[in-house]
């Protein structure tokens, strides 16, 4: 009982110097406001302006209206290279397609005579080079059998796979990168609040003043952690019911409380990450360089960024311990597949139990750099 | 001890004066409206409490900060102007406020003085011969390599006064240059300028202190309150127009009435004896730090209800004693015993009994003092009613009222040390720890306080335990126990103490004390003016036709060493980017492999298993165990067990037969659509070859996909396109913007944060000389990282340098230029490391990774991304990293990004050039 009213004062010592300190209330709100936002608006996977050009060297009617089917927004409008220039257009990075087209192209189509159409890719172009390819080679061959249907009628029609994506049917990044950049956010902002909550304590001396109090290190760290969990949890579901819901339009196909005890859970090993990392650093300098090596490696292996699934098979199996993974993972599951606990229940574990392991470490961590402190 | 005071106040002689002076910072004023002209060729002392506003009158003449309103005149010249003060500044030192505070705590002492020599110009030869005479004089000589960190307060005092020295100034000022020193080197300080003063008689000397047994000595003061001069004149002058006997009398005196505090004076009424056992027992404590012994065999015992004093300097253990005492630290040996018990800092019971104030304000600054208040009487779980009581009363004894909802970040150092009594106490303990709790505090505040004290200690008996550097302080107190380099020097009443070396004063005992317990002579002067002495003669002066890289050269090599010393930016450097590396380079993949699937059949006929087979043997496809029905294809979908889903209709062999277009739908997992977008166009590349090879094999008469030329995909640069052959070059684009600029940024700034940023301020350093000489460490390491990075693409990742490797090296070492520019840019206008940190990452990352082709090649971006893209050095940088590696260009190819990025260079060193304040604010 002591002990809980203890940590529930604590921690509304900690809401209120929070709310005092304006720098990092005004970074709380633009996170979960403007910058996912930005971040969701901002680039995309997918081919938008793709810059394609063409070598003619048939000049003929059928070339020209395979040059007419490239225009936006998906392709820039095309460009006309002379033969000898395409290695110096790829090089110099101008276009990312150049299609050859040989000469007498469309007479040996329609004699029936064995001829090619040449793509060049600049395969460094990752995001886009596959993507892009396939669409090139996709519009070229509806624009030849539809040029090879109106001079035979004879002909039929081929199978058609028809695609079609559940859970985003327009393949819309922006449902994909909002709830991303919440993720993201949250990660960052509660190890951010929570270690600079602990950092400020030692920096000003008022830790101390605690410790001398009848106080215990556990009821300090659950303080800390119950009020920046708070804060985070508050500030993320506005973000989801507003930003992401509302401005950014996206269909949130769960259930909206079961993710958010999601976060809930996520939040304690976030909370205790920000502890550990409070108690590894000496200052607030070499906290905040600590903060941007740890949170860009965190994000960039969590599948945030690009698949889990396409990491090499001994990275998929080493970042199982991270729960920023079993995050991505289940908010995926339910935003965008519907998904409910009984098919999430196993990332919850494993947040819960990865979380309450390290919560446990970072405890003991802070009472020793309490009691070898001068 | 001075040398001979000097007649004073011939107005030929002026140092400096200051006429209708006014600085504020933000809201609050500093100074209104000073005038006064300081005499030249003596010492001058400034006199007053923390916060009326001394350091900012010195930084002004030093030429430190910028003048607001008034006029500066310092030399002969008007401070304003900037040639003036180019050409005075190498015949002024300043020592700024703190210990060591212009020192690197990283360098050596030999390397800190040598880098203040260096600034002004001086020869090699010419900096070894002065920098050996200073060491000889200050005592320094035996520890030229030991770090400014590990020194004691007055050691570093020492180096300050070397590096102020090294350049024979003609006016020295000196910011409390002996607070938190121990009296001995206090002393010996001050012997130090009297000699140097002896030696160069037209030396002037402007020193603030807050210790008026001091300024007794000097020879002309100048005393202030609230950003005013109360008076001038000499200490006798003074004392004689007030009628005041000892200074701090005198200077309580010349405080406006209002402010003079209520009450009388102090009165300590004698202590009876307490009948019960000691409060506080400590028998031979130690505790050490690694090697470091911070208090050695600590024995002593405290009575209850006795006012018991530790005195000693910054860092001689008394605060590590304490903290033994409370529980805070566990004690390497010996035992603390409070109330008889063992101290255990897990016995939360004997905490309820004490009470601690630690040296700092230790108080939530952000909480109002009420907020502060209620939350220590929940914490020691004082009932609701009765704590609202135990609140009223305090806040009345301890004058809290009209404050009661101020923040306690705003409040007066007075009050706010009354209220951390007050909250040290709210829950009557029966024992209270103070660590120099009167720091900084006026004297009439002081005084306010030790009557709060007294009455604690003598109407409810409760055991005070107080620490102190104040002598006067010491000598309120019942007992005292001496303290120095971690040992009780000796234990009893003051007077007793005194009485026993035989001396008039607490001072002069424990100075005695310590040079019996150092086995060091009280004073060295002989040694000094001798040192100074031979100085004198062979003095060369101050050239300013010093090398013109010689200051830059000087700023290069500091940094170099620091960096060097400080793990965690050098770990930072190197760990930071091969770690990043890897987690990019293995982490960002866009290769889509093993997809796993699931077919839904619904026709079940030659043609339709014919079409599946195709999905089955593509390497890119896992299959999965069938589809039996709609609900299972979405459970199936939707618990991501599969990412693509084949649903077959019904009719399809016959319709495929007629040529009559049959439709197979292909359901994607769409939550990631960039993944979806790879699986669809893969499903669609699986199909369209699928036809075009059953057409071969079994012509079905009118079939237009038969007579369709091949496409030839080529894929340039990459054939195999894997991802890793593009990602891999794209990874030190932005590893060698992101670390260079933070760790650019978080230097200059560092030196704004510790305050050594005034040794740009006050010496003929210019802006380019400061900026470059701290950026090129920073390009070598990044360069270093650069070839880290180069290395760990070809070996770890298997992805060598195709074109032209030279020429890569080049456009990198104009881009990590201009990236460390970057961070330059951002510390010219950010003031906390944090912010630098933040900043410069938000700065950095967003265009870097938005713009610069990283994601999406710079050839598709329009509009405003473009623009940012084309004016941000990582495109150009990433062109020719791609381009060198991959693509494998050749120079001739990569020299239009080369002439971009040096572009770059000075537009963005103009920039921090332009912003970067040459004075403070």
């Amino acid at each position: 009982m002591r002990r809980l009213t203890n940590i529930l004062w604590l921690g509304i010592k900690e809401l209120r110097s929070l709310r005092h300190d304006v720098v990092l209330t005004v970074f709380v709100v633009y996170a979960f406001t403007m910058a996912i936002y930005t971040q969701a608006r901002g680039t995309s996977s997918e081919v938008n302006n793709a810059s394609i050009a063409f070598v003619d060297e048939d000049q003929s009617q059928l070339s020209k209206q395979l040059i007419a089917a490239f225009y936006p927004p998906r392709f820039k409008p095309p460009t006309m290279l002379a033969a000898g220039a395409v290695d110096r257009a790829m090089d110099e990075g101008r276009s990312m397609f150049v299609v050859v087209v040989p000469p007498r192209f469309e007479a040996d189509l329609r004699a029936g005579r064995r001829t090619e159409l040449q793509v060049n890719i600049d395969a460094t172009a990752m995001f886009q080079a596959s993507t892009g390819a396939s669409y090139i080679q996709q519009i070229m061959t509806d624009e030849m059998v539809r040029y090879l249907r109106r001079s035979d009628e004879r002909l039929g029609s081929p199978m058609r796979l028809v695609v079609r994506k559940a859970f985003n049917p327009n393949g819309d990044t922006s449902w994909f990168n909002g709830i991303i950049a919440i993720i993201n956010q949250i990660t960052m902002l509660t190890v951010i609040l929570t270690g600079a909550a602990l950092i400020r304590e030692r920096e000003h001396g008022t830790l101390e003043h605690l410790m001398v109090m009848p106080l215990t290190a556990f009821e300090i760290v659950m303080a800390k952690v119950w009020s920046n969990s708070l804060v985070i949890l508050v500030a993320a579901t506005l973000s989801l019911l507003i930003v992401v819901r509302s401005i950014l339009q996206v269909p949130i196909a769960g259930s909206i409380p079961l993710f958010l005890a999601g976060v809930a859970v996520y939040l304690f090993f976030a909370t205790a990450l920000g502890i550990f990392l409070g108690t590894v650093a000496r200052t607030m300098a070499q906290f905040a360089l600590l903060i941007i090596l740890l949170i860009i490696a965190l994000q960039m292996l969590s599948g945030g960024s690009t698949p889990v699934e396409s990491q090499p098979p001994w990275l998929q199996t080493l970042t199982l311990v991270l729960p920023s993974r079993h995050f991505v993972t289940f908010a995926q599951a339910i935003i965008y597949r519907g998904a409910g606990f009984d098919i999430v229940w196993p990332q919850f574990a494993a947040v819960g139990g990865i979380g309450l392991a390290f919560f446990i470490y970072s405890l003991s961590r802070f009472r020793e750099s309490i009691a070898t402190s001068r | 001890m001075p040398a001979a005071p000097r007649p004073v106040g011939d107005s030929a002689a002026i140092v400096a004066s200051v006429a209708h002076l006014r600085h504020r910072y933000g809201g609050t004023t500093a100074l209104r409206d000073l005038s006064v002209g300081i005499p030249a060729g003596c010492m001058v002392g400034l006199i007053g409490p923390d916060g009326v506003g001394k350091s900012t009158l010195l930084g002004l003449l030093a030429g430190a900060k910028r003048i607001q309103s008034g006029t500066v005149m310092v030399l002969g010249g008007d401070m304003a102007d900037p040639r003036h003060r180019n050409a005075v500044c190498p015949r002024i030192a300043f020592m700024p406020q703190g210990l060591g505070k212009n020192l690197s705590m990283e360098l050596s002492v030999f390397e800190n003085i040598d880098f203040f020599a260096r600034l002004f110009g001086q020869r090699e030869a010419e900096r070894r011969t002065r920098i050996a005479r200073l060491l000889e004089a200050t005592g320094l000589a035996p520890f030229p390599d030991r770090p400014a960190g590990r020194l004691s307060g007055g050691m570093k005092q020492k180096v300050g006064l070397c590096t102020a020295l090294v350049h024979d100034p003609d006016l020295l000022i000196l910011d409390e240059p002996t607070t938190g020193v121990d009296p001995l080197s206090r002393q010996q300080f001050w012997t130090l300028i009297d000699d140097i003063r002896r030696d160069r008689p037209a030396m002037s000397v402007i020193v603030a202190t807050a210790y008026m047994d001091e300024a007794q000595q000097f020879d002309w003061l100048m005393a202030m309150d609230r950003g005013r001069i109360l008076a001038t004149g000499s200490p006798t002058e003074l004392r004689g127009r007030t009628g005041t006997v000892s200074l701090e009398e005198t200077f309580v005196a010349l405080l406006p009435l209002e402010d003079r505090g209520i009450g009388g004076p102090l009165v300590i009424p004698p202590r009876t004896p307490s009948a019960a056992g000691p409060a506080i027992v400590a028998r031979h404590l130690t505790r050490r730090f690694g090697s470091f012994t911070a208090v050695n065999d600590v024995s002593f015992e405290i009575d209850r209800g006795e006012i018991f004093g530790f005195l000693g300097s910054n860092g001689c253990g008394k605060s590590t004693t304490m903290k033994v005492l409370t529980g805070l630290l566990p004690a390497s040996e010996g035992e603390a015993l409070l109330f008889g018990e063992k101290v255990d800092a897990s016995n939360l019971d004997t905490r309820r009994r004490v009470g601690y104030m630690s040296q700092a304000f230790s108080l939530y600054t952000e909480l109002t003092v009420r907020q502060n208040l209620w939350l220590h009487a929940r914490l020691f779980h004082i009932p609701a009613d009765r704590a609202q009581a135990r609140i009223d009363e305090l806040v009345a004894r301890f004058g809290l009222g009209v404050h009661l909802d101020d923040l306690a970040e705003v409040l007066p150092l007075g009050v706010r040390q009354r209220l951390s009594l007050a909250v040290a106490v709210i829950h009557s303990p029966e024992m209270l720890i103070l660590d120099e709790p009167t720091s900084g505090v006026d004297p009439i505040a002081r005084d306010e306080f030790w009557k709060l004290l007294v009455d604690l200690s003598r109407r409810q008996n409760v055991t005070i335990f107080i620490s102190t550097h104040f002598m006067n302080e010491a000598l309120r107190c019942d007992r005292i126990s001496l303290m120095h380099a971690g040992t009780v020097l000796a234990c009893d009443t003051p007077a007793a103490l005194m009485a026993a070396r035989g001396s008039g004063d607490l001072e002069t005992a424990f100075i005695g004390y310590i040079a019996d317990a150092t086995a060091e002579p009280a004073t060295t002067p002989a040694a000094a003016a001798a040192a100074f002495g031979s100085e004198s003669a062979a003095t060369v002066p101050f050239r300013p036709g010093s090398p013109p890289l010689a200051r830059l050269l000087a700023y290069s090599h500091r940094e170099t060493l620091e960096i060097l010393r400080d793990p965690v930016r050098l770990a930072f450097a190197f760990i930071g980017s091969i770690a990043l590396m890897l987690v990019f380079g293995f982490g960002i993949t866009t290769d889509v492999e093993n997809v796993r699937y699931a077919e839904f059949d619904q026709d079940r006929t030659p043609a339709s298993r014919d079409f599946l087979a195709a999905f089955s043997g593509s390497r890119s496809f896992e299959r999965r165990p069938a589809i039996t029905d709609i609900v299972d294809l979405q459970r199936r979908l939707r618990s991501n067990d599969i990412a693509l889903a084949l649903e077959i209709p019904d009719q399809f062999g016959r319709e495929l037969a007629k040529g009559a277009a049959p439709e197979v739908s292909a359901v994607v997992d769409g939550a990631n659509p960039f993944r979806a977008e790879t699986i669809a166009q893969y499903a669609r590349g699986v199909t369209l070859n699928h036809l075009q090879e059953e057409s071969r094999r079994r012509p079905r008469g009118p079939d237009p996909v038969a007579r369709l030329p091949a496409i030839e995909p080529r894929f340039l640069y990459n054939p195999t396109f894997e991802s890793i052959y593009a990602m891999v070059p794209s990874i030190p684009p932005l590893l060698l913007v992101l670390l260079p600029a933070i760790l650019m940024a978080v230097s200059v700034v560092r030196e704004k944060e510790l305050g050594s940023i005034t040794n740009f301020y006050v010496t003929p350093t210019n802006r380019f000389e400061f900026l470059v000489g701290k950026q090129l460490p920073y390009i070598a390491i990044a360069m270093v990282n650069f070839m880290i990075l180069t290395v760990m693409s070809t070996t770890v990742f298997g992805v060598p340098i195709k074109g032209s490797g030279p020429m890569l090296t080049l456009c990198a070492l104009l881009y990590v230029t201009a990236t460390t520019a970057i961070g330059l840019v951002v510390a010219s206008f950010t003031s906390s490391q944090v912010a630098a940190v933040f900043v410069t990452a938000i700065v950095t990352m967003l265009p870097t990774t938005q713009f610069s082709g990283l994601l999406q090649p710079v050839s598709t971006l329009q509009g405003n991304a473009r623009v940012v893209g084309m004016l941000w050095p990582t495109t150009y940088f990433m062109h020719a990293s791609v381009g060198a590696f991959t693509k494998g260009l050749d120079a001739r190819l990569l020299v239009p990004d080369a002439l971009a990025l040096a572009l770059f260079i000075p537009v963005l060193l103009g920039t921090a050039m332009a912003v970067l304040k040459r004075q403070e604010d």
